[in-house]
């Protein structure tokens, strides 16, 4: 029974581990409906440049000098707007000149900057394993183990609290403030949008720099577990079957998605697993979120796609 | 100016219809193809082979199918690496079971086997649509991953986990293993390939290419028109994936000759052949090539300039080459989303009117 | 002579032209190195690439290259060819260096299972020498079968014996392993199922409990193996990791308080990368390894003053990391082959050495201790001896632990495998594919 909780509390931990990075597949979706291939590889690079200004490295070098090691705080804070830069970057070089383009050219153009992103990030920053050290806890919970017996691991019940505040900080900058009507206004329908005044661009810009932020805190979390390394980018995997069963454009969806692909696939795993020779969860999260889809194809949460002649 | 159809007069139904119909097309192909056959196989070394030319058959291949179900059907997929293995493994199974079978058979056979397993997991694809299609065919390719690791006896339960070609002849000409000659293989994957992509060319221009075509433009319309859905997709998810079982199966016994599950078929390929088709063009015969040309060559030039002219190091070579490789897409969407075919499209629209501006 | 042949001689004859004019004709060992120092185990290769390389620019710095006698000698020529771990691009690289002049490619460490499985038999056509130092095709230790294969000084089975053997020897005898516990956490791939058959062998002579548990690649999300772990509470875990499965499944082991001097990675899963993610709380942790850590031998001290303090180094940034575990692997993998070498030097009496002269030389193979002291590295790794019959060598592996600060090895030298369980295997494994490919066994004197 003990056993039972405890593969559902990590069955639900591990999934929000998994919104948080398919958090940053629906913010872009939503505004501007790109599937963004290059949300791990933006993961990557942001853990990379923060460990790179934790430690001082000098980029393309790839010396340490620990005299311009910045303090935890300042190295966020920059690493921040260097997602922000990008963003702007993106925005300027390759998303305008791509206006109105079907989906399946922007998911490409996505992927020839997931190549850049990959490229640049290992120039600047070499490709060794980085230790993050943020001074997040991890772990069992002390408490938990020793009078319950119960094993929680800290790291993801931080994740989960960064994870309800991310949520809840995104749910009000799209209901309350002026931007995030403007960027619901873009996400129902771009030209209306444009035509009662809303600048494509700058959202687009917006919804970018939010996407490399919330990448940033992905990076962190699953960094803290196995250091910044390249393997970082491939989180993405883990995110698809999440998104497709929480609906594309739907916060809410990624992290209801994230809980039941998370749990389903422990559970499958830990009881199903054994008796077919394990490793089964990979491709049990795949199947767990078809078998959503076959009932509602555009997703938990998506919007239901109406079609007419 | 050389570049004209004018004076070209069809006077039958079947010069309308050829699959070429202006002249110059037509000789051109028929060029390509003469050199491909006859002076190419001159040139071929070790080097040409395995890293540049069987790559590029079996991948522009692969590619062809794809976009068969992409370009032309309009579903997306990410199990083209999976498929691939099922190929592979078929034409093992096939081979080491029958040693007598005639390669060509074991390719088509292959294929058909791998038509099957890929019309089973097209069956979602009426009901889910567009990116979710997409990966939800990604549980295709990990289920069979994970199931060419687990299921011994489609490796003959071989320790090593790795499946190894059987040496074989094809009309007593050594073509698999590391012994045969290069120039064998080549052709071998030339002619499979030509004569696969003709049969393309004709079968998307056909009925059935149509009734693929009026699914991609709208679902809904098609239906109303009286075709029906579950034969044109699952028709289409059928054809698709016979090419890349017969490219995978190819891949195994001509290119790499010992294969392991994830490693060789993993979502890397299935990527990579998406990404051939979306840069070459999608809907065309002819992207599907450029595009595994594209994919093919760039690296390998770039790494080449840059490694042995140039004289960086490897790595950091290989990071530049990353980033090389990314702007160079993006570059060409800009330039044209619809891929290099349309490129070419486009440069023979002007040739028609050269050297005169209108 | 054939048009192709005609275009090659044409070829060759301007690339020696073109090589004439720039070294005047020198000869060259050409040592293609198939580097991994991008992609997701680019960790693992960064270390031991510049071990490899590190350890021939010292020879040429110090030496002038491989001597045949005092004064006559011949510079190595390092060739890198970056594979991201990839087998499609291991190939390339392979058909790219392999002619390269003036020797062409002399031996191939490929690194990766899946090339490895790509090369070995397009080398034996080539007639050049497999180098896989451990891994890759285990049953290529029978060198009657796998003449240019040699995967000295330990294969995984002989690993895996060795391991169990430790433990025996931890539990206070090998009678003692009745009724314990030992699972296996394995990367889902050929390599990490290698152990598995040895293990069952085992547990079946020991009368242990053996459960193996796969972790699909990447390998980033452990959770449900570690619960299972933490359910059933096994004696001793082994884990078969690569990449970032090993920080991972650390990091986990950690976090649900397994004892860590109980956990055994194999070679691969026992460098610094793997353990400094998961803090100090990966101390006590265990791998196999078959040479020492740290850069207290001569020989790391001439690597510093000639290569590094000459500004000779491919990776400049690498200097502080000297010495670590996968350098080591890789400095250990490059001695071997310069042993080799000088031994076919020996053998054919020329320096101008040829792919066949170097298989020669490694079937040759002799390093023993005294060997090693005048190489600068006493002590570092087990001595050597290798056989046409016999590819794999000693097959003996120690066990080191971490300490919080570095790898030592704890063992009490370096553990025998059980020949009697892993020479019965690798004897049916190679037969079967002697048979497979019409491979006639050659004939071993002695």
């Amino acid at each position: 029974m003990l056993f039972l909780a405890e593969t559902v509390i990590s069955g639900l931990l591990t999934g929000v581990m998994y919104s948080l990075v398919a958090l940053g597949f629906v913010l872009i979706f939503k505004a501007s409906g790109v599937f963004n291939f290059a949300q791990g590889v933006m993961a990557l690079f942001a853990g990379l440049t923060l460990a790179g200004f934790l430690t001082g490295t000098i980029p393309i070098t790839h010396r340490i000098n620990s005299a311009l090691a910045m303090p935890p705080w300042l190295a966020i804070t920059a690493t921040v707007f260097v997602m922000i830069g990008l963003a702007i970057l993106i925005e300027r070089l390759v998303l305008r000149h791509l206006v109105n383009q079907e989906p399946i050219i922007l998911f490409m153009m996505t992927l020839g900057l997931a190549y850049v992103l990959e490229g640049a990030g290992d120039l600047l920053w070499g490709s060794d394993v980085k230790v993050l050290d943020l001074g997040l806890p991890s772990g069992a919970n002390d408490w938990l183990l020793d009078s319950f017996g119960l094993y929680v691991e800290q790291l993801e019940i931080v994740a989960a609290v960064v994870a309800a505040a991310l949520v809840t900080a995104l749910a009000i900058f799209f209901q309350k403030t002026r931007i995030g009507r403007a960027l619901r206004a873009v996400a129902d329908d771009h030209q209306a949008a444009l035509s009662v005044g809303i600048s494509l661009n700058t959202i687009w810009a917006i919804v970018w720099a939010a996407a490399g932020i919330v990448a940033l805190v992905a990076g962190i979390m699953w960094g803290a577990k196995s250091g910044i390394q390249f393997s970082l980018s491939l989180i993405a995997l883990k995110a698809l079957p999440v998104l497709i069963l929480g609906g594309f454009d739907s916060v809410p969806g990624a992290i209801v998605g994230g809980l039941i692909i998370g749990v389903g696939e422990k559970l499958a795993e830990v009881y199903f697993g054994p008796l077919v020779g394990g490793a089964v969860e990979n491709w049990f999260a795949y199947m767990l979120a078809l078998a959503f889809l076959l009932v509602r194809p555009e997703g938990l949460f998506g919007e239901k796609i109406i079609r007419r002649v | 100016m050389l570049y004209r159809e004018v004076g070209q007069f069809k006077t039958s139904y079947a010069a309308d219809q050829a699959i070429f119909p202006i002249a110059q097309d037509r000789w051109f192909v028929i060029a390509l193809l003469l050199v491909a056959f006859l002076v190419v196989p001159f040139f071929v070394t070790a080097y040409t082979a395995n890293a540049i030319l069987l790559p590029f058959l079996i991948f522009g291949l692969a590619a062809l199918g794809l976009n068969i179900l992409t370009g032309y059907c309009g579903q997306l997929s990410l199990g083209t690496g999976a498929f691939m293995g099922v190929g592979a493994y078929s034409a093992f199974k096939l081979m080491t079971a029958m040693p007598e079978l005639n390669l060509v058979i074991v390719f088509l056979a292959s294929g058909v086997i791998t038509a099957g397993v890929g019309m089973l997991f097209g069956l979602p694809s009426l009901r889910i649509k567009g990116f979710y299609l997409a990966v939800a065919t990604l549980a295709a390719q990990f289920f069979l991953v994970w199931l060419f690791y687990k299921w011994g006896w489609l490796r003959n339960y071989s320790a090593t986990g790795q499946i190894t070609v059987p040496p074989r002849t094809f009309f007593g000409v050594l073509m698999t293993g590391s012994s045969a000659a290069p120039a064998a293989k080549y052709l071998l994957a030339l002619a499979m390939v030509t004569v696969l992509a003709l049969g393309a060319k004709n079968l998307v221009r056909g009925r059935f290419g149509r009734s693929w075509m009026a699914m991609r433009d709208m679902d809904v319309a098609a239906e109303l028109m009286g075709i029906r859905p579950l034969p044109a997709k699952l028709s289409a998810f059928g054809v698709s994936s016979f090419y890349i079982g017969v490219a995978g199966a190819m891949m195994f016994t001509l290119w790499l000759g010992a294969a392991e599950g994830g490693d060789t078929f993993g979502i890397q390929n299935s990527f990579l052949v998406l990404f051939m088709i979306i840069i070459g063009g999608l809907g065309t015969v002819l992207g599907s090539f450029l595009g595994a040309a594209f994919l093919v060559l760039m690296p390998i030039v770039l790494k080449n300039t840059m490694v042995d002219t140039l004289g960086m190091t490897a790595v950091f070579a290989k990071h530049l080459e990353y980033v090389i490789m990314g702007l160079l897409i993006i570059f060409f969407l800009i330039l044209e989303p619809h891929g290099l075919a349309r490129l070419w499209q486009i440069t023979k629209e002007k040739l028609r009117l050269w050297p005169f501006p209108y | 002579m054939s048009p192709s042949e005609m275009l090659k001689s044409a070829a060759s004859a301007a690339v020696a032209v073109l090589a004439a004019a720039g070294t005047a004709g020198a000869y060259e060992l050409v040592i293609p190195a198939l580097d991994f120092r991008t992609g997701p185990y680019a960790p693992n290769g960064i270390p031991f690439a510049n071990g490899y390389a590190d350890y021939f620019t010292m020879l040429n710095e110090r030496d002038g290259g491989l001597c045949i006698k005092p004064g006559d000698c011949v510079k190595f020529k390092i060739v890198q060819c970056e594979t991201e771990y990839n087998t499609q691009k291991g190939v390339e690289c392979y058909e790219k260096t392999k002619g390269e002049p003036p020797s062409g490619g002399l031996v191939y460490q490929p690194l990766s299972t899946g090339i490895t499985y790509q090369i070995i038999p397009k080398a034996s056509v080539d007639k050049i020498p497999v180098f896989s130092m451990g891994y890759g095709r285990t049953s290529a230790a029978n060198g009657a079968v796998f003449d240019w294969v040699f995967n000295l000084p330990a294969t995984y089975w002989s690993q895996a014996s060795a391991l169990v053997k430790y433990i025996g020897e931890r539990e206070g005898g090998m009678d003692k392993l009745k009724g314990k516990k030992i699972f296996l956490v394995y990367h889902n791939s050929a390599y990490g199922k290698e152990p598995i058959r040895t293990l069952q062998a085992l547990s079946q002579k020991h009368g242990f409990e053996f459960r193996d548990i796969a972790v699909d690649h990447p390998g980033q999300e452990q959770k449900a193996v570690w619960l299972q772990i933490r359910n059933e509470k096994p004696d001793w875990v082994l884990m078969w990791g690569w990449g970032v499965m090993n920080q991972v499944a650390i990091k986990e082991a950690v976090s649900i308080r397994f004892p860590m001097d109980r956990f055994i990675g194999v070679w691969w899963s026992g460098s610094e990368n793997d353990v400094k993610p998961a803090g100090p709380g990966a101390k006590g942790y265990l791998s196999g390894t078959f040479h020492a850590a740290g850069a207290d031998f001569p020989a790391h001290k001439d690597i510093l003053k000639y290569v590094y303090d000459a500004g000779k180094a491919t990776d400049p940034a690498f200097k502080d990391r000297v010495g670590e575990v996968l350098y080591n692997r890789g400095l250990v993998a490059a001695m071997w082959t310069a042993e080799a070498m000088r031994t076919a030097m020996k053998i054919h009496n020329t320096k101008e050495l040829k792919g066949t002269h170097v298989r020669d030389g490694f079937d040759n193979l002799d390093v023993d201790e005294n060997r090693l002291k005048e190489l600068g590295l006493e002590g570092f790794t087990v001595p050597v001896t290798i056989t046409c019959a016999n590819h794999e060598g000693p097959g003996k592996v120690a066990v080191q632990q971490w300490d919080g600060k570095a790898w030592s090895i704890v063992s009490k030298g370096y553990y025998e495998p059980d020949r009697e369980v892993v020479g019965a295997l690798v004897k049916e494994d190679s037969e079967q594919f002697a048979k497979e490919n019409n491979i006639k066994p050659r004939e071993c004197k002695s």
